[in-house]
């Protein structure tokens, strides 16, 4: 997959949605583009996370530690994040994420990011905006599922 | 250390210094007879008077007689040339000699100062002290005692014979000196302080040259660039009005004694003319006083010159010696005498009563006693300024107490020389010194005290240090003492390093540097073969497993993407610079290439696809931002530049660009690695076209650039590439996941199935260290010393603060080995921390210069108002 395709794709990543086609490319052109094969791990829980990763094509799955075992809680496609929150602050991932066939990812590490957001501001307001929302999300479900 | 020059000279030269006083006494009745010969030329020959009638029993007439005489002044001419030459040649020989000597004797005297002079002396001024101050020295010393002696006599022998011709004449050549006389040393007496000024400021500047050198880090992060450019201005400022006093003042001397000079031919003309006329002078003795008036001024401008030279030296000899001659300066026996060959220092350490006092006469460690069992492992511990640090540099004797004294087995450490010390006892300090080599030869400089075999005979090199009083030690004999280090050939020094490496936790980092390193310069070629093995193995075991696809090897007929443009076409190492990333695409051999394959024009249309990626991407960003060298092809300095290219491309079209233009793009294809960059330049024809300018490149080239690159062929070890890119022969693939560490682990493995793993290590060895070992890490320096000090086996194990540097879990590595390897051998460490004193047998507690605390660490501990508990809970 080109740069140029990579790009596309990252578009379309509600976090970056309004984020400028070069600031993205720029993005794309000093990530690492990864190719994870079917049952790798991307990660796995507990592990201190140093980047994230966006699905460009493939599909992965994510796991949660249960006294069970692992259990399956979702699967992403081309176009979602996974570990993006250890790229903002230092937690350990919360869930296990492995490809269930051959995927490509693209890997954003912390450092990449943090240069992004400090070399642009804009883009920091957007991801505040978008956090925001999300937190707005959240606050909404937490309502309903109170009220319930 | 002679106090005045001349005692220097006459200690050390008085020979050669009578030889050429007798040499230059010898060449002045030469200098007479030619003198006197134009005269009698004149007189007799040319003017006809008292030809004599035969010679050495030859009849001879005017003419006959005129060839003679000639003749003769002609042999004289080059009697006194040949003197003048040799006298030179011997002079500048001595005046080397006696040059190398002086800097020999100053150097040796740093290696003695006492350490807390250096606190008080800078390396740039002993630098600047050794190399440019004592050089005019050297001249001089030729010149010290027979040239004035030479030109004198010359000018004495002149006077003379001026004299013998008419007395007045003599005195008028000499009516003016007694005013130079006087005048000149009162003018050159300002110039001498002057001078003195001068090498003080130098000195400086060299001090604060050498500082910020030293702290260029400190200088960068405080923004302290402008403060610094303005103390050398300053610094600058002063030297530049002291030189320009120092020339005004000379060139009035000069033009002084010019002035005078002249003056003096108008006696000649006048009273010369005078006598002539009266018939008082022949006119033959008047040309000759005129011809000698002029060899006159030669000489005395050489005195005048040689006196302002002898003030000049006087001073920079007076200011160098007093800097090398500090208080208790070491004893030269300290370094030179050797020590009998059952010597040794195993046994019980006893200090009594040590004290320090530091510059104010204040003590900074008073009273310290304590007794030290022969093979007690002592942890040293307390507040930061207690002492346990100066504790140990006592007990290895770097410093001296102002009074109290260290018996170790049985010896007073204060008397054995440093053959002693720096052998049988083993001393890290927290800056660990690594020195510009290799890291074998810094490991090894721990058993390295002096030549092992000399022959009997010194040869050539060694008799000239000799006549310097240099050392006599020959560099190139073996130095290195197999049995202090318990090995009695290679193998078994390279089986003991490895051990070491092992000791101090450094095998596996030589071992990535080893890897990392190529081979050339070894050649073993049993070794080579067996990489190649490696090589093989690597892949069969690679094509057997799932991850076979995660290095992609070198095949000459497939183009490799996850390698560069340049390296696909080249499909090999460059050796040289001509090939290399920089010049690539500049080369025109490789252009040529290009053109024959119509590559040329693809490359310079991809150049302005790159060019116009990179500006998008880069243009917004800083100039000093780091994806510029992480990232970007195009530097950026060049930016602005390729900006306008870019714009020019677009207004007039690729092709109707200027080839100079368009040229700038064609370097930058060379640099895409199509699997990293994604960019879609390099598509299936342009790689296809590629492999054919690859084929052509290597079947055409020339002898010159032959040399220029190693190819990449798959039974053959490349010298120009790593150990691992030997053993890869190949590159790994960028975008599979976790590929690096997964090839990591297999060639690790196959080097071990294959026993290479010493033999890398050994590669590693070979890796150099850089400047003050600034390819290390602080505590990779600091376990090299280490190493260093394991080394020779020393009874006695010093260690101060000497693993601060490393990681914990590095540490306690290196304190569990360490302890084992010096088993029944004393170990004395002083602690950064308290808490490691736990795996010691005794720990003393050092706290305001005094061991305020004795016994185990359990023991200690137990007490709750210990001063150790104090420390364990401060961490």
């Amino acid at each position: 997959m080109s740069l140029n395709k990579e790009v596309e794709v990252l578009r379309d990543v509600p976090l970056f949605s309004k984020i400028d086609h070069t600031k993205l490319k720029l993005l794309a052109f000093t990530s690492e583009k990864l190719i994870h094969q079917d049952g790798q791990f991307l990660f796995r829980e507990g592990e201190t996370g140093d980047a994230a990763y966006i699905v460009l094509q493939g599909k992965v799955a994510v796991f949660i530690q249960t006294e069970k075992g692992p259990v399956e809680v979702a699967q992403l496609k081309r176009g979602d994040v996974v570990g993006e929150i250890s790229i903002l602050c230092d937690v350990p991932r919360t869930a296990s994420v492995k490809a269930v066939e051959s995927v490509q990812t693209l890997k954003i590490t912390k450092d990449t990011f943090i240069h992004l957001l400090t070399e642009f501001p804009e883009i920091a307001i957007e991801i505040m905006r978008e956090l925001a929302s999300r937190l707005n999300k959240t606050n909404i479900q937490l309502r309903e599922a109170l009220t319930d | 250390m002679e106090k005045t020059l001349f005692k220097f000279i006459w200690r050390y030269s008085k020979r050669d210094q009578i030889i050429l006083l007798i040499l230059t006494a010898i060449s002045f009745p030469f200098l007479y007879l030619s003198l006197d010969l134009p005269k009698t030329i004149i007189n007799k020959a040319i003017g006809g008077k008292d030809v004599p009638e035969e010679i050495f029993g030859m009849t001879v007439d005017q003419i006959d007689y005129l060839l003679i005489l000639s003749g003769a002044f002609l042999a004289l001419v080059f009697v006194n040339g040949g003197f003048k030459f040799y006298v030179n040649v011997f002079r500048g020989q001595l005046g080397e000699r006696m040059l190398r000597r002086l800097r020999y004797s100053l150097l040796a005297r740093v290696l003695r100062f006492p350490l807390p002079q250096f606190k008080k002396v800078s390396q740039g001024e002993v630098i600047q002290m050794v190399n440019s101050e004592v050089e005019p020295l050297g001249g001089f010393v030729g010149d010290s005692i027979a040239l004035p002696a030479f030109q004198g006599g010359t000018l004495l022998t002149i006077l003379i014979f001026m004299f013998i011709q008419d007395w007045m004449l003599g005195l008028a050549a000499i009516a003016l000196y007694p005013i130079q006389g006087y005048i000149i040393p009162k003018l050159q007496w300002h110039v001498n302080q002057l001078g003195k000024k001068r090498v003080r400021n130098v000195r400086v500047l060299a001090e604060k040259i050498g500082e910020a050198v030293s702290g260029i880090e400190e200088v960068h992060a405080n923004d302290g660039a402008r403060r610094i450019l303005a103390r050398f201005t300053e610094r600058l400022g002063v030297i530049y009005d002291i030189r320009y006093e120092i020339f005004r003042r000379k060139f009035f001397i000069k033009f002084l004694n010019n002035f005078i000079a002249q003056l003096t031919p108008f006696f000649f003309y006048s009273i010369g003319g005078y006598l002539v006329i009266k018939g008082d002078l022949t006119f033959g003795a008047l040309v000759a006083i005129l011809a000698a008036y002029k060899d006159l001024s030669a000489p005395w401008k050489e005195l005048l010159t040689y006196y302002q030279r002898l003030a000049d030296s006087r001073i920079k000899y007076d200011q160098v010696i007093e800097q090398f001659d500090p208080q208790g300066i070491w004893p030269e026996n300290y370094q030179m005498a050797e020590i009998e060959a059952d010597f040794s220092l195993a046994g019980n350490v006893s200090a009594g009563n040590l004290s320090i006092l530091d510059e104010e006469s204040q003590p900074i460690v008073e009273k310290l006693s304590f007794d030290i069992s022969k093979s007690e492992h002592i942890a040293l511990t307390g507040p930061s300024s207690g002492g346990k640090d100066l504790a140990t540099i006592l007990m290895a004797r770097l410093l001296a107490p102002d009074s109290g004294q260290i018996v170790v087995a049985g010896k007073q450490i204060a008397d054995l020389p440093e053959a002693a010390t720096g052998r049988y006892m083993g001393y890290i300090g927290p800056n660990a010194f690594v020195f510009n080599a290799t890291l074998k030869e810094n490991i090894l400089l721990g058993a390295m005290h002096r030549p092992i075999s000399t022959e009997g005979e010194l040869n050539e090199d060694l008799k000239n240090a000799q006549l310097s009083g240099n050392s006599l030690d020959d560099l190139g004999a073996e130095w290195l003492d197999y049995n202090a280090i318990g090995v009695d050939s290679d193998a078994g020094l390279q089986k003991r390093l490895i051990e070491l490496l092992q000791v101090v936790d450094l095998d596996v980092d030589v071992y990535s540097m080893g890897l990392r390193s190529t081979v050339d310069g070894f050649d073993d070629d049993q070794l080579l073969e067996q990489i190649l093995t490696a090589r093989k193995k690597f892949r069969e075991r690679l094509d057997k497993s799932d991850i076979s696809n995660f290095v992609e090897s070198f095949d000459k007929e497939v183009f490799n993407s996850n390698a560069s443009v340049a390296e696909n076409l080249l499909f090999g190492t460059p050796k040289g610079d001509s090939f290399n990333s920089e010049n690539i695409g500049t080369n025109a051999y490789v252009v040529e290439i290009l053109e024959r394959v119509d590559l040329k024009d693809e490359f310079i249309r991809i150049g302005r696809d790159v060019a116009s990626t990179m500006v998008e991407l880069f243009a917004d960003l800083p100039s000093d931002h780091e994806y510029f060298s992480q990232y970007s092809f195009i530097s950026s300095e060049d930016l602005p530049e390729f900006q306008t290219l870019l714009a020019r491309s677009e207004r007039l079209g690729l092709e109707n660009m200027s080839t100079e233009d368009s040229n700038q793009f064609l370097s930058l294809p060379f640099k895409l690695i199509p699997a990293r960059h994604r960019l879609d330049l390099i598509t299936n024809d342009i790689q296809k076209r590629i492999l054919e300018a690859r084929k052509l490149f290597a079947e055409e080239i020339g002898d010159e650039l032959r040399d220029e690159i190693e190819f990449f062929e798959a039974g053959h070890y490349n010298r120009s590439s790593s150990i691992q890119d030997n053993i890869l022969f190949g590159k790994i693939a960028l975008d599979k996941a976790n590929a690096i560490e997964e090839v990591n682990h297999l060639v690790t493995e196959i080097i071990d199935q294959e026993n290479l793993r010493p033999m890398i290590i050994n590669a590693g060895l070979n890796s150099q260290a850089g400047l003050a070992g600034s390819r290390l890490s602080q505590g990779q320096r600091q376990k090299l010393s280490i190493a260093r000090a394991l080394l020779r086996r020393p009874d006695h194990l010093i260690l101060n603060e000497a693993t601060s540097s490393l990681d914990s879990g590095s540490q306690t590595i290196v304190m569990s080995n360490l302890l084992s390897e010096m088993k029944d051998r004393n170990v004395t460490w002083a602690l950064q921390r308290a808490s490691l004193a736990e795996n010691f047998d005794r720990v003393l507690v050092l706290s305001g210069g005094q061991v305020v605390e004795d016994g185990s660490f359990q023991d200690l501990v137990k007490k709750e108002d210990s001063v150790i508990n104090d420390l364990l809970r401060e961490e």
